[in-house]
């Protein structure tokens, strides 16, 4: 069908692409602590982009039986479309990147439900006063590309999530500890995401004193994911070079941060969500250093947004099926140094440890800047920790604080699936609370 | 539509089956800096079926609507998974109705050609004063077209026409980068992108002055917030918590919002409602097939009411109010926001500033979130206030509370309400769900401010 739409669409074109995406998720909803809903998700797609007298065209629908509306709609779209600054991928081999597990497809309902049971018993027995509830989630996805220019680029990929969540309520004092794995095999750490549970619920236990001025703060994982990756990786996005609205133009090649600072964007490594062969565009994805010993090394490119920089694709089109691609990130790898947490906890007077916010990318990010509440997080006293802090807010700008590093985690823990990072260590974030 | 929905409805066993059917169509237009950058037409269909047997919830989505009738035996296995006590849905009258699309001016009937051009003419207030490094201005409409009957013999036809518009003048000065944006929505109405000229032409001066501005310094401060930024408050601080379904489960948590408690002074009073007409947030009918209320949730300072699905109502004991809704067929319904108010009270601007002698004042806005206790929420413009006069730009800051103290620290409501309709509202995975939300000037003592 999709040739079909190929043809189709070339007889008004010069190029055309057509992008199909067809899925079967199971979602497994538990709240307030005992199962709530089974659901079966079914989507398909087609996406369509054609090239014309050096303008783009698109459209997409979810009626299969509408494919002379899509084509019909791209082209109506021609004479305003985008300047096309590239051709289609003309790429068609590709090295392997697994991301299909059969066991995981063919996981049963059952299965994903005796799973979640599982945790949240053994929870809801170690904490009764908590109210859990969970998500676990299942899909199966294939992917195809085809273009005018012999591109064809075909994936299924599989993909398991668990998600848990603990409601403490005390009067108005209210305690959210979440912990989350995913991965396309079937193999959750269950026990790695109670123990993770165990030490939050430790840890926030009491109730400490609001930090005050000039401390250091410790970004766990968890942190890092949630509050520094997007003000750091935006100034990466092709677009915002393109646009100069990136910090870091005219930097590559330049000592922008602490050199035991190394990033990557891998979605080469077999098994993670995120990972594929290929883009969103049927360009083969790569191992592409962002950040190298502190140095800025890359950006991340489309095809179009390349084609505006005067460069080449690094294989980073992201779509979904609603609208046309553009550049972003796949599997960020952040490299580990040579603390462990312990010692990094040990090592400080007063610190503060964060590990979730509130209000996260929530402002203008664009430079660099963060601001958020500290929504789970915990004061330092002696090289121990001493509670939960409440009504505590930290800012920043992370090419800042990535300067003034103090200690790098040794251990380096996935992150929501698609990011891998130890615990960073830093100085110079300005910590506000109540008086 | 309707025959093919009453007859998947009929001959199963089960406590309550729904089916929806969808078709939508979307116009997008987007440029970066002067050149386009998107412009697409795209169509969709699908639809979903939900089941609830003895309690447990199945649910089915599909784009092949020929497979309907075995979608909706696949829910009713699920929900018989599930499945173990009483299925409890409060009682709501079967209604049939037809409803006209609430429509001032209907996209559709604007060409392409028409809307590329009013886009180019905002592209060209962005780029005709001060220097700005780049920009974003982004146009979108969409028309749902939602088919929805249930077993319990309600059906009901609703289309909704919904127009978005963005706009954001970026600025740059080395490393720093600074930006003034603005977002608008409207329930169909294509006029809403003729009015926007002096809002727009304004961005490319205000994200040079952020540039130049200072950052405040982190703490403590009474905050003076225009009715923009107070309508993303009501509904991060307030509206979330009041969505019955945080709530209906946890028994400590009923305790803690227990109808007849107190939040706040006497000159405090929020609503929420879909029947509230002409706004983003208003419809018929939600996705359960209830018809749209108006809910007091606050009564002078007073909690009196809050927002309900079917299920929620009935497991809490209290009347539905139409609040079951999902951003398309793609998801199940959850209990939503509509239109939430914080409605005006007596005095002015000028009263809420009178006597504050270091403050800070906020308007417009750029996001927000809530964890129920506490919240955030950021602005799009900040300045300080001195000696009860609206003094320099800071940067825009982002703001944090507890919803219980902040509340009642709620100590001034001016006269002037005005409603917010851009953005929209994110939850449980569902995002954005086109609601609205306003209020008069307010005023917080002791607000908590980020920054240097």
């Amino acid at each position: 069908m999709l040739e079909e739409i190929l043809a189709q669409a070339l007889k008004q074109a010069d190029q055309a692409e057509v992008y199909q995406v067809t899925s079967k998720s199971t979602p497994i909803s538990f709240e307030a602590n005992r199962l709530k809903s089974v659901d079966a998700r079914d989507s398909t797609g087609v996406a369509l982009r054609i090239i014309k007298d050096g303008r783009i065209g698109f459209s997409s629908t979810s009626d299969m039986s509408d494919m002379d509306g899509l084509v019909a709609r791209a082209v109506e779209m021609l004479p305003f479309g985008a300047k096309a600054s590239m051709e289609f991928s003309a790429e068609s081999e590709y090295a392997a990147v697994p991301t299909f597990d059969q066991a995981t497809a063919d996981m049963k309902a059952e299965a994903l439900v005796e799973t979640g049971t599982k945790l949240i018993d053994q929870l809801h027995a170690d904490w009764p006063d908590i109210v859990w509830s969970a998500g676990v989630s299942k899909s199966v996805s294939s992917t195809k590309l085809l273009n005018s220019r012999g591109c064809h680029a075909e994936e299924i990929t599989s993909a398991i999530g668990i998600g848990m969540e603990g409601t403490l309520v005390k009067d108005t004092d209210m305690l959210f500890v979440w912990e989350g794995q995913s991965s396309c095999r079937p193999t959750l750490g269950t026990v790695a995401i109670i123990a993770s549970i165990e030490r939050k619920l430790h840890w926030a236990e009491q109730v400490a004193a609001a930090p005050t001025g000039q401390i250091p703060v410790i970004f766990t994982p968890g942190a890092v994911a949630d509050l520094l990756l997007e003000p750091l990786l935006e100034g990466f996005n092709g677009r915002n070079i393109v646009q100069g609205s990136s910090p870091l133009i005219e930097k590559l090649g330049s000592l922008m941060v602490d050199p035991r600072i190394t990033i990557w964007d891998d979605p080469t490594i077999p098994y993670i969500p995120g990972s594929g062969a290929f883009d969103g565009e049927g360009v083969s994805t790569n191992k592409l250093p962002l950040i190298q010993q502190g140095v800025i090394a890359n950006f991340i490119y489309d095809l179009q947004t390349a084609g505006q920089a005067g460069t080449v694709s690094t294989g980073s089109a992201h779509r979904g099926l609603g609208s046309q691609p553009g550049p972003d990130t796949s599997v960020i790898v952040i490299a580990a140094g040579d603390t462990t947490f312990a010692d990094m906890i040990a090592g400080y007077p007063k610190a503060l440890v964060v590990e979730s916010f509130l209000g996260a990318g929530q402002g203008n990010t664009l430079g660099g800047d963060f601001s958020a509440n500290v929504l789970l997080g915990y004061a330092v006293e002696n090289g121990v920790v001493v509670g939960r802090v409440k009504d505590t807010m930290i800012a920043g700008n992370v090419y800042n604080i990535l300067k003034n590093l103090d200690a790098l985690g040794s251990e380096m823990e996935w992150v929501e699936g698609s990011l891998r990072t130890p615990a960073i260590s830093c100085t110079g974030v300005s910590i506000s609370s109540k008086a | 539509m309707r025959d093919l929905i009453e007859s998947a409805l009929k001959g199963h066993n089960a406590d309550y089956i729904e089916i929806r059917i969808e078709d939508t169509e979307t116009t997008n237009i987007s440029f970066r800096g002067r050149e386009l950058d998107e412009i697409g037409h795209s169509a969709g269909k699908g639809g979903n079926v939900r089941v609830c047997v003895k309690g447990g919830w199945g649910f089915a989505s599909f784009n092949d609507l020929d497979s309907i009738r075995s979608k909706v035996q696949q829910a009713i296995s699920q929900a018989r998974m599930v499945g173990n006590e009483k299925t409890e849905l409060a009682d709501v009258a079967p209604v049939v109705a037809i409803v006209p699309p609430h429509i001032i001016s209907d996209p559709a009937n604007v060409p392409l050609a028409e809307k590329h051009r009013i886009m180019e003419e905002y592209l060209d207030l962005l780029w005709g004063g001060p220097k700005i490094q780049t920009s974003s201005l982004r146009y979108a409409d969409g028309h749902r077209r939602m088919f929805y009957g249930n077993s319990q013999g309600t059906y009901t036809e609703q289309s909704r026409i919904d127009v978005n518009f963005w706009a954001s003048a970026i600025t740059r000065n080395g490393g720093d980068i600074q930006q003034a944006s603005i977002s608008m929505g409207s329930l169909g109405d294509f006029g809403l992108v003729h009015r926007m000229q002096s809002e727009v032409a304004e961005l490319p001066q205000k994200a040079l002055d952020f540039l130049a501005a200072p950052q405040v310094q982190g703490g403590e401060y009474t905050v003076i917030l225009d009715p923009v930024l107070a309508g993303v408050f009501v509904h991060e601080a307030f509206g979330h918590l009041s969505e019955a379904d945080h709530v209906y489960e946890n028994p400590k948590l009923r305790e803690v919002m227990v109808l007849g408690r107190r939040f706040g002074g006497e000159h405090l009073n929020i609503v929420d409602g879909a029947k509230i007409p002409d706004l983003r947030g208003s419809f018929q009918y939600d996705e359960e097939g209830v018809e749209a209320q108006r809910t007091d949730l606050i009564h002078e300072g007073v909690l009196v009411g809050r927002l309900h699905s079917r299920e929620t109502a009935a497991k809490m004991g209290e009347t539905p109010s139409g609040n079951a809704r999902a951003i398309g067929y793609q998801h199940p319904p959850i209990v939503r926001m509509t239109n939430t108010i914080i409605e005006p009270g007596e005095a002015t601007l000028a009263d809420l500033l009178e006597g504050v002698k270091e403050g800070v004042y906020c308007k417009n806005w750029y996001g927000g979130m809530t964890s129920m206790e506490q919240f955030t929420f950021s602005a799009g413009e900040t300045y300080m206030i001195r000696d009860g006069r609206i003094a320099e730009t800071v940067r825009p800051v982002m703001l944090s509370g507890n919803v219980f103290s902040t509340l009642e620290n709620l100590d001034g409501v001016a006269n002037d309400l005005e409603m917010n309709e851009g953005g929209g509202c994110g939850k449980g995975g569902q995002s954005p769900l086109p609601v609205s939300n306003g209020s008069p000037h307010i005023r917080l003592r002791k607000c908590l401010v980020g920054g240097a």
